[in-house]
């Protein structure tokens, strides 16, 4: 049997309890023991961003973390990033209304870069976005809609900056 | 792809590192992840434990000391791109490290990791090589410091000891307003260079220059420097005619042969790269002046 530890995460706002091998990636903790499926993984070895989560407000891969290492954590998943169960962030409507997807399996990694991205730097350049990205893979849309959609993004969550509840990324402006 | 069995150490003091790193066989220290991750998920390493470096206190950490940078092993890669310190005193480690794989890299990454990991190509490895820096050591007889140029003693090895942990890494600083550049050639944005040239330049105010560096990453097992064209360009103005000339020798110097690129290829980057290199570092000098 592998060895285990008990890790407390906070994952998208919520307090987990768990009991986990000390080898298990954190992309498999998040996806197998918290159901969290929207995170992806494609290459396991850090090259195609599929994974990326936001851990204390920053992108990283969680194909290259261990579950372990998350323990007294927080991290944010591509689920954290709508304000309710009802509303889409002006992200990921910016991403439904250019085409900024096709299969969609990337899209996850590339929302949750994005959210970092436009928290750092709002108004960003197209080649802001284009290098922001470059750690992201996509096979289906040659980037072009994606990069439309996240500079339409920044222009609307500017627009959206006041009155509008807080949501996750600006959660995390504070670290 | 998934990291095989191991046991898992998570020490709070360099100390306790050391402690396990003489009690235990076939160990591995995890730093940022980048590169010793994927090694595990690819199975190209099998430790029998691994010992993260994580939440060892006192290893993360940029100050200037005695006109140098000292930076803790365990500093991120993030947080030497967005130091000002780093950006005003050794402005080349600033350069570089934009060009070092993605913003989700260097959110982990750290210097430490990526100059024990010791790709041949990796930026920091080069920067190291190019500021003449030493590095800190811990081991069970206490500390020891390892000139850079002494670290790499076979491709990605370096003459760390079993027992011995990279504690901080000391950046001598170059004169204010002297010219720097870092420049790479990669397939894509993010991917480790196929050859890169660091460039280090001082110059008098008649415009001799009077101190020169020049670094090669991805030639060989470690960073070359190429004294021969240092030495040349001592003494006298540089102009591109005379930058392009002394390059030409390093079309002679030797280069790997791989997947990515032929040596002949290499040997070609290194002098363009190199000139390209030397010229910025010297108008950036004049620029500076002008202000």
């Amino acid at each position: 049997m592998s060895e285990t530890r008990t890790i407390t995460v906070i994952v998208n706002g919520k307090r987990h309890n768990a009991t986990v091998p000390v080898r298990i990636t954190l992309a498999d903790f998040l996806r197998h023991d918290l159901r969290l499926t929207g995170t992806h993984l494609g290459c396991e070895h850090g090259v195609c961003g599929a994974c990326t989560v936001l851990f204390d407000g920053c992108s990283a891969r969680a194909c290259l973390m261990l579950a372990v290492q998350a323990d007294g954590h927080e991290i944010m998943t591509v689920e954290g990033i709508p304000p309710d169960g009802k509303t889409l962030h002006p992200l990921q409507e910016a991403f439904r209304d250019n085409h900024g997807l096709q299969c969609g399996f990337c899209t996850p990694g590339i929302l949750t870069t994005l959210i970092e991205l436009l928290r750092e730097n709002p108004d960003p350049s197209e080649e802001d976005i284009r290098i922001g990205i470059s750690g992201d893979l996509c096979r289906c849309t040659g980037y072009h809609n994606i990069v439309v959609a996240a500079l339409d993004a920044a222009k609307r969550m500017c627009q959206a900056d006041d009155g509008r509840p807080a949501t996750d990324d600006r959660r995390h402006n504070d670290r | 792809m998934k990291p095989p069995v191991f046991s898992y150490h998570d020490p709070r003091t360099p100390a306790e590192v050391v402690d396990l790193l003489a009690t235990l066989d076939n160990v591995k220290l995890l730093a940022g992840g980048q590169s010793l991750m994927p090694m595990l998920n690819m199975r190209f390493v099998l430790p029998d434990h691994l010992i993260d470096l994580n939440c060892v206190e006192g290893l993360s950490y940029i100050r200037e000391i005695d006109g140098a940078l000292e930076i803790g092993a365990m500093t991120r890669q993030r947080d030497i791109e967005f130091s000002d310190l780093v950006r005003r005193r050794c402005p080349l480690m600033r350069e570089a490290i934009t060009q070092v794989g993605h913003r989700q890299i260097r959110n982990r990454g750290t210097l430490g990791g990526s100059l024990c990991h010791l790709d041949p190509a990796a930026e920091l490895v080069a920067v190291a090589a190019a500021l003449d820096a030493k590095v800190t050591v811990l081991g069970k007889s206490g500390m020891r410091e390892i000139d850079f140029a002494a670290f790499p003693v076979a491709y990605m090895t370096s003459a760390l000891q079993p027992d011995e942990l990279l504690t901080s890494v000391t950046f001598p600083c170059w004169a204010a307003g002297h010219g720097y550049a870092f420049i790479e050639f990669s397939r894509r944005h993010g991917d480790f260079a196929i050859v890169s040239a660091a460039a280090l330049l001082e110059e008098d105010k008649s415009g001799e220059v009077t101190r020169a560096s020049l670094t090669l990453g991805g030639m060989g097992p470690a960073p070359i420097r190429a004294h021969d064209v240092e030495r040349a360009l001592l003494g006298r103005a540089m102009t591109e005619k005379s930058v392009r000339e002394i390059c030409e020798s390093l079309r002679k110097i030797d280069a790997i042969d791989d997947i990515h690129a032929p040596a002949n290829y290499r040997q070609q980057l290194a002098a363009v790269l190199s000139r390209r290199a030397l010229l910025k570092a010297h108008e950036r000098i004049a620029a500076g002046a002008q202000k």
